[in-house]
């Protein structure tokens, strides 16, 4: 198949416009947790669409728009009101009130079926496809483009302006409308705005791209950025490249990636293509974002446990030392394993960061802490003792249970709170069990008190 | 007339086998959507049906690749409930790996997996041997054409699925009211949300035949919403859920049946809505006219005791109590305290005489007395144990006098080391305080 840069460049912008139009009421949703209104809306529109058609017999109308944009709100300040007064789960005075409203549109556009030709159809899928053919001229004739763009165009001019005038109040509103009333900003006032530049958005857009790729517009990429950046003017720039990056993966695989599986597929939903891409996006975004993704999360996850089993590391061969015992680096890795109760990958990637930082010699007969590695390993050792210490003393915990909590404790414990410890046990010289608590110079007590062993 | 009988009495072949179909489809949807509303995940009905149409979509490319005509309507069927379970796994998993909230997630995946599906069908559309093979039905439902097959198939899915649900009513009643009461009871949370999504899943799945893939939600949602208005109680609740989602489906279908070009899913539909509607108003436990009585009926006793106490603090300064003193402790028109007083003295509260002068009546004494103690019990609370400002507490006190019950009054008794009299009020009556 063949691009033509006319009619590809159409579709593609057409589609990208929308993403426009739609990210930007579309992050407010999702900042509200109100994203499902964009699919009730969607469908609530249909008795709209049908009555506008019906008072005017043509499928291009005013009045058609008027309707749909009448029942969008419709639904919306329904839903609210239902969720307000009837103390209904916003969801379920969602549910309730947009199954409702299409039902109603159902039996309209059925009822109206001999008189006039309305398939529900073109609501739902769109025909972005057909856009580019349908060119008007604009600006006296200067320019002709096809016609949904100056609809789409005006629409996002609207939504830019109400967002661009409103924006510190809609941020305010949409992150803590307790806040907001606070300051005197009436957040159910930006609401009421919020939805209706929700249903314009929708209703201007149905004709155009279909009511599945409207849905997934508000919602998917304003998501997708969401997990990319934690800032707001980010997240609406953003939100607005992936659905440049969304139209064209759409519409090229809506014109090739079929092809790969079966023979002789031409006329695939470009509009259904493209909200699949969109969730393709997200699924990329949801794995490899650089702060949330599922892999960062896995690595650093993992790099936390290889930090911790190192200091376990350390903090055994401290007591070796103390103990005067010799323990060849597989004997090490057995006792890691078996006192932190960790995986041997865990435990082979914290003997290799010692290793590598130069912190112990493991070698196959012995191992030796290095000057670096014993301050550490005082460090560690020093919190340990401090916290059981301290928590027999001030919490009187039994001697035989501080060590667990101890375990997890000496991890997360820097020098600023040893020393409120120190302070705290009256700078006691041993723990519940008699060892002795290292200095923070890194000079163990010379005097081992060894009642037990 | 005689067509409305034979239908309502089903003595038709074709409407008696719809009827009982969706009759059934309306118990189990209004079981189990009743858990679901519950349990707070009322739309993930619709995520699941949506995503039905990909699952649908996958399983005839896939039954066509083996060489079969793609027709066979439980590979369908379970295409479908795959696909749906398989959206709600990734709602679930959406907003517990990432920071995105349930609405997001579930509009994430539903308009996904529903442009995946609108793809797939544009695809099958073109293959040869496709020409759809009636999937479009299942975004609208094909209600009217239900076969004995279908009935039969929804009747014993019905049946299932209420089984199920009366077996682990106990567990589904706990996961819904208290999640992490049941964790740390020891019942497995994650793998109840499961079965109740399968639930969930199962009715969407038989429903799309019956009524379309959009408005298989309406039978989840509004019998249950519904029912809410009526009871406290879910075992109840499930109950009235059923009945209204089985009589919507009988008199839907019987309607569509009747009218000419009327859909029945969306008879059915429109007629549960109209069921809603009543159940919004009347309902005995949350309906709006209960509500806006119950509110009334504390305006009234509000206002009442208002008027009893500003009475007896009127006496306190000097009597017999005149109707502008009255007038002018509160910020009250002349027709409200005329209207309030012969409300009291239709109690017997309290006596009018002909002087324009009011007296309280025994009963009135100690109902005002009660009032007043109230009041002036919280005002010494607040002065000498909240450190507040004698000019402040008057407000305060105004708003929780009609609300304190025995046991706190008692409390406040200990606390204060107060007797059974009424103690003289903390600060100046009727300047800063009275009104």
């Amino acid at each position: 198949m063949g691009w033509e840069a006319s009619y590809d460049g159409w579709v593609i912008a057409i589609g990208a416009l929308a993403a426009f139009a739609c990210a930007l009421p579309g992050t407010f949703l999702l900042l509200r947790g109100m994203s499902m209104m964009g699919d009730a809306i969607s469908h609530a529109v249909l008795p709209g669409i049908a009555l506008g058609f019906l008072v005017s017999g043509t499928r291009d109308s005013i009045w058609m728009f008027l309707g749909a944009l009448v029942a969008g709100l419709l639904a919306a300040v329904l839903s609210q009101a239902l969720h307000r007064m009837g103390r209904l789960e916003h969801g379920a005075a969602m549910g309730v009130v947009f199954t409702s409203l299409f039902a109603l549109g159902l039996i309209l556009i059925v009822q109206a079926a001999g008189r006039v030709e309305l398939d529900p159809h073109c609501v739902l899928e769109g025909a972005i496809e057909w856009a580019p053919l349908d060119m008007v001229d604009v600006f006296w004739g200067w320019l002709t483009v096809p016609r949904a763009v100056p609809v789409l165009v005006i629409m996002l001019l609207v939504n830019l302006t109400v967002v661009i005038a409103c924006y510190k109040e809609m941020k305010i509103a949409a992150f803590d409308p307790d806040m907001a009333r606070a300051s005197g900003i009436d957040a159910r006032i930006m609401n009421q705005v919020l939805m209706i530049i929700t249903a314009a958005t929708c209703v201007a857009c149905f004709e155009v791209v279909g009511s599945i790729l409207v849905v997934a517009l508000l919602v998917v990429p304003p998501a997708t950025a969401r997990l990319l950046s934690d800032r707001l003017p980010v997240v609406l720039v953003l939100a607005c490249l992936i659905g440049i990056v969304m139209a064209f993966l759409g519409h090229f695989a809506s014109g090739s990636v079929p092809g790969w599986f079966l023979a002789d597929i031409e006329d695939v939903s470009t509009s259904g293509m493209m909200a699949v891409m969109a969730g393709f996006l997200f699924v990329l975004a949801w794995v490899l974002s650089p702060r949330h993704g599922l892999v960062m999360r896995a690595v650093h996850r993992l790099r936390l446990r290889v930090r911790i089993a190192a200091e376990d590391v350390l903090g055994l061969l401290y007591r070796c030392e103390e103990r005067q015992e010799q323990l060849t680096a597989a004997q090490v890795r057995q006792a890691l394993m078996k006192a932190a109760s960790i995986g041997g990958v865990t435990a082979r990637l914290a003997m290799a960061r010692i290793r590598r930082q130069g912190w112990a010699e493991l070698g196959t007969t012995s191992c030796h802490l290095s000057d670096e590695g014993r301050v550490l390993a005082t460090e560690v050792v020093r919190s340990h003792r401090l916290w059981e210490a301290w928590l027999w003393r001030n919490i009187k915990l039994p001697a035989d249970h501080v060590h667990g909590s101890a375990m997890r404790l000496e991890h997360v414990t820097d020098a600023g709170m040893r020393d409120q410890l120190a302070a705290e046990t009256e700078a006691t010289e041993v723990d519940p069990h008699g060892k002795p608590i290292p200095d923070s110079g890194g000079e163990a007590d010379p005097s081992p008190d060894s009642t037990v062993e | 007339m005689d067509s409305f009988l034979r239908v309502l009495l089903l003595e038709d072949y074709n409407t008696r086998l719809v009827v009982i179909g969706t009759v059934c489809l309306g118990i189990a949807a209004g079981a189990v959507g009743s858990l679901l509303l519950l349990r707070r995940r009322a739309l993930i009905g619709d995520v699941i049906s949506h995503a039905t149409l990909p699952g649908v979509g996958i399983a005839f490319l896939v039954m066509i690749a083996m060489g079969g005509t793609g027709r066979w309507s439980v590979g369908l069927l379970l295409g479908a409930l795959a696909a749906g379970l398989l959206a709600a796994g990734l709602v679930m998993l959406i907003r517990r790996t990432t920071l995105l909230r349930d609405d997001a997630a579930m509009a994430l995946v539903m308009s996904t997996t529903f442009g995946l599906g609108i793809v797939l069908l544009s695809i099958i559309q073109d293959l040869p041997t496709g020409n759809q093979a009636g999937l479009e039905s299942i975004i609208y439902g094909k209600t009217a054409s239900m076969v004995r097959g279908d009935a039969i198939g929804i009747g014993i899915a019905a049946v299932i699925v209420i089984i199920i649900c009366a077996c682990l009513y106990k567990e589904f009643r706990l996961l819904c009211f208290d999640e992490h009461f049941a964790g740390s009871q020891g019942w497995p949370t994650t793998l109840l949300d499961v079965v109740l999504l399968l639930l969930g899943a199962a009715v969407t799945v038989i429903g799309l035949q019956a009524v379309g893939l959009i408005l298989v939600l309406a039978f989840l949602i509004i019998p249950a919403a519904a029912a809410r208005y009526w009871t406290d109680q879910l075992r109840l609740m499930m109950f009235i859920a059923s009945g209204i989602g089985a009589a919507s489906a009988w008199m839907g279908v019987t309607i569509s049946a009747m009218v000419p070009r009327m859909p029945a899913g969306a008879i059915i539909v429109l007629v549960a809505a109209a069921f809603f509607l009543l159940s919004l108003l009347f309902g005995r436990c949350r309906g709006l006219l209960v509500s806006f009585r119950l509110s009334l009926a504390l305006r009234v006793r509000i206002h009442r005791q208002h008027l009893l106490r500003a009475i007896w603090e009127c006496r306190e300064t000097q009597s017999p109590v005149q109707l502008e003193q009255l007038l002018a402790r509160r910020s009250w028109s002349p027709l409200q305290v005329q209207r309030l007083i012969a409300r009291s003295a239709r109690r017997g509260e309290l006596q009018i005489h002909s002087d324009q002068t009011v007296e309280l009546t025994p009963a009135g004494e100690e109902a005002a007395a009660r009032v007043v103690r109230n009041h002036r019990l919280w005002e010494l609370f607040l002065i000498r144990h909240a450190d507040i400002a004698p000019s402040h507490v008057d407000r305060a006190a105004d708003e929780i006098e009609h609300v304190l019950g025995v046991e706190l009054v008692g409390e406040l008794e200990s606390i204060l080391a107060q007797d059974e009299t009424v103690p003289s009020s903390p600060h100046v009556l009727g300047t800063g305080g009275g009104n």
